[in-house]
């Protein structure tokens, strides 16, 4: 499938650096191109590789022209396509983009065709995903009065959460951390910060340890929880709803679930 | 607090406080300017989902389930031989600002018996929402139950603090309510419904002229009727929530299947399945009147008084008014688009949006995602492939029910368990 004439742009994983890599496609009028994160690069024996170094005034570039030519929302929908990881997804984003800004008129609700119907799919789901995180955090105290929360969200959703949970929690220290990519947020009640922490080797981020936790907080749970089951009634039980509104690789951090 | 009696409490009245089947947390606008505490502006959140499949968003709790009232169809009539507990004020604002906090829940559901007398209760209801609105700086989401009967001065408090206001009416006729309450009239719930209303309006004018007024019950009003308690039929039960909705100004209705509580000969007895096909056909009218245009006698009326169990409410009006399809989805306006079988509003604004780009066929209606095996008798698009036969309403039901799997099949046809 890979082909002579074929150039394969290597990117640092940043958003940043893919609008950098759209940038050098336009620029140099790069026909057939697939673009690759760093992390993802496979050993092809055709094609040319090219290393695209981010540029910061190059994606700002990319970013107001696409501006220009979609709503905010379609143009939003490309960084939440971005954000999903998806295998291969930067060649659909391409796709979309060169769609969008071949165009004389604004095309992102065009959804008979295809690249705009799958990448506001793929985007719909991140932002399912988004929701389900501002829902599912769980904050717990810690002994230092902060409250820490973990996540392995499906996708990569934490800068899209951010804003929700500083104004939502203004006057109080927290951390939520993104254990399947290994960095997090800590909001010192006046900034969100991005952080990776060195979590202990025995610690167990299912766990509510007293060693790290405040007294209370086994409390507020046991409330949570007790709360939780009072509210169910049993005579409308319906599990298959329950589930598909909860799945149930979120429930490891759900203490109510516990 | 003490741990194990807030835990009791909590149990109890977390307990008595279900059947409320109000969950909303959007609608609201308070934002945190205050560097305090919350923010009710974006929409509702669904923090978790009981076993029952209803979503926990809101901490719903009674203050008290001591009441002075006997009505047949609540838990906490005077009558039952039930535990009885009380909360005080503090209690509910820590544990609600607590639950906040760790990200449990977008705020608090308040209801409360009624002891002593309605202003008696209604003020500790307002008396919590302000601790929390003025001590703690919580710009959570409130909603706190109007107590048939209180006075005109708290509910106007009460607005002041809360996001949304309710007074559920329970029994949709006046006959249903003698019945089975015969202490309350229905002038009491609607006394404090109309204040509200008033109150929102005027606080609505008056920002437009002066910005700093405070928010009033930004959130609306709600009520809330037991379905299958007192015979009523659909159309009775429509029509009541089509004339709250419009006289009252309601944000919502809730419709909720009774579940047998009580030997009570007035009432079906225990055992009886809790009426959740009918209730889902209930909120399918509501919607179609709410987004999708119809007007409640076109749905249920004097010919029609109940709804077909086996089909949604929008298939049944086109059974019945085939003269209207099919529908053409490249050049009907939105309202028609909407009454097509099997597409929902999303769907109809993707058609419309779509279809300025060129004419849409099957394929593209079918990853749009609007539901074919409905759709496809009702609609034609820029195919040669259409329904041609001349179907009748009942031909029609028979094909689509043949082709498709309701997941309500179990109630539909119970005698099907006999051979499983």
């Amino acid at each position: 499938m890979f082909n002579l004439k074929e150039s394969i742009l290597i990117y640092d994983s940043s958003f940043d650096g893919f609008l950098t890599c759209v940038f050098q496609v336009y620029e140099l009028k790069m026909k057939q191109v697939i673009i690759q994160k760093d992390s993802e690069v496979q050993a092809s024996l055709f094609g040319r590789r090219n290393e695209v170094i981010t540029d910061q005034a190059k994606a700002d570039r990319v970013w107001k022209g696409l501006g220009k030519k979609t709503s905010s929302s379609g143009r939003l929908r490309i960084y939440y396509g971005f954000l999903s990881e998806k295998k291969e997804v930067e060649n659909l984003l391409l796709r979309y983009i060169q769609y969008v800004l071949n165009s004389s008129i604004p095309v992102d609700s065009d959804f008979s065709n295809p690249e705009v119907l799958e990448l506001s799919k793929i985007a719909k789901s991140v932002g399912r995903e988004k929701h389900r995180m501002e829902a599912f955090v769980r904050f717990r105290l810690t002994k230092d009065s902060l409250y820490f929360a973990t996540i392995e969200p499906d996708f990569d959703v934490l800068p899209l959460i951010s804003k929700h949970f500083k104004s939502r929690y203004a006057d109080q220290k927290w951390v939520i951390y993104d254990l399947k990519r290994n960095y997090g947020l800590y909001y010192d009640m006046e900034k969100v910060e991005i952080i990776n922490l060195t979590l202990p080797e025995d610690f167990d981020a299912t766990n509510t340890s007293s060693d790290y936790f405040s007294i209370e907080e086994m409390e507020f749970q046991t409330l949570w929880k007790d709360y939780f089951d009072s509210t169910n009634i049993p005579s409308r039980k319906n599990i298959k709803l329950h589930v598909r509104h909860v799945p149930k690789r979120y429930w490891k951090y759900l203490s109510e679930k516990g | 607090m003490s741990f194990e009696r807030t835990q009791e409490k909590l149990k109890i009245l977390a307990d008595a406080a279900k059947y409320d089947v109000s969950c909303s947390s959007s609608g609201s606008k308070r934002s945190n300017a205050n560097k305090g505490i919350g923010d009710a502006t974006g929409m509702g959140i669904c923090h978790s989902y009981t076993e029952d499949g209803r979503c926990v968003s809101l901490l719903k709790i009674l203050l008290t389930n001591h009441c002075i009232f006997d009505c047949a169809y609540c838990v906490t009539r005077k009558s039952n031989d039930i535990k009885r507990a009380a909360f005080q004020v503090q209690e509910v604002v820590d544990l609600t600002i607590n639950f906040y906090r760790r990200n449990y829940i977008e705020g608090l559901f308040l209801s409360s018996g009624i002891f002593k007398s309605a202003d008696y209760t209604m003020e500790r209801l307002v008396a919590v929402a302000k601790k929390l609105r003025t001590e703690e700086k919580f710009n959570g989401y409130i909603h706190l139950k109007s107590i048939p009967g209180a006075s005109d001065e708290l509910m106007k408090e009460a607005g002041l603090y809360a996001d949304r206001l309710s007074v559920n009416i329970e029994i949709p006729t006046k006959e249903g309510l003698k019945l089975l309450a015969p202490e309350k009239n229905r002038e009491d719930f609607i006394k404090p419904m109309i204040k509200v209303k008033n109150e929102i309006i005027q606080y609505k004018s008056e920002k437009k002229l002066i910005k700093s007024t405070p928010l009033y019950a930004p959130g609306g009003q709600s009520t809330q009727m037991i379905i299958g308690a007192s015979g009523e039929s659909d159309q009775q039960i429509m029509w009541t929530s089509n004339y709250f909705y419009k006289k009252f100004d309601l944000k919502r209705v809730y419709y909720s299947g009774y579940i047998p509580i009580s030997y009570d000969s007035r009432l079906p007895q225990i055992g009886t399945e809790v009426p959740m096909l009918r209730e889902n056909r209930l909120y399918q009218t509501d919607w179609l009147m709410r987004f999708y245009g119809f007007e409640v006698h076109e749905i249920l009326n004097e010919a029609h008084q109940n709804l077909d169990l086996d089909v949604d409410p929008k298939l049944g009006w086109a059974l019945r008014n085939l003269e209207c399809f099919p529908v053409d989805v490249n050049t009907a306006d939105q309202e028609m688009l909407a009454r097509i079988p099997g597409v929902g509003m999303k769907s109809v604004y993707k058609i419309i949006q779509a279809r300025r780009f060129r004419r849409l066929n099957w394929e593209h209606l079918q990853r749009i995602g609007i539901a074919m095996n409905r759709a496809k008798y009702f609609l034609v698009c820029a195919s040669q492939d259409f329904e041609r036969r001349d179907l009748t309403g009942p031909q029609l039901k028979t094909l689509i029910l043949q082709n498709s799997t309701s997941k309500y099949l179990k109630t539909l046809s119970p005698q099907m368990n006999l051979f499983t």
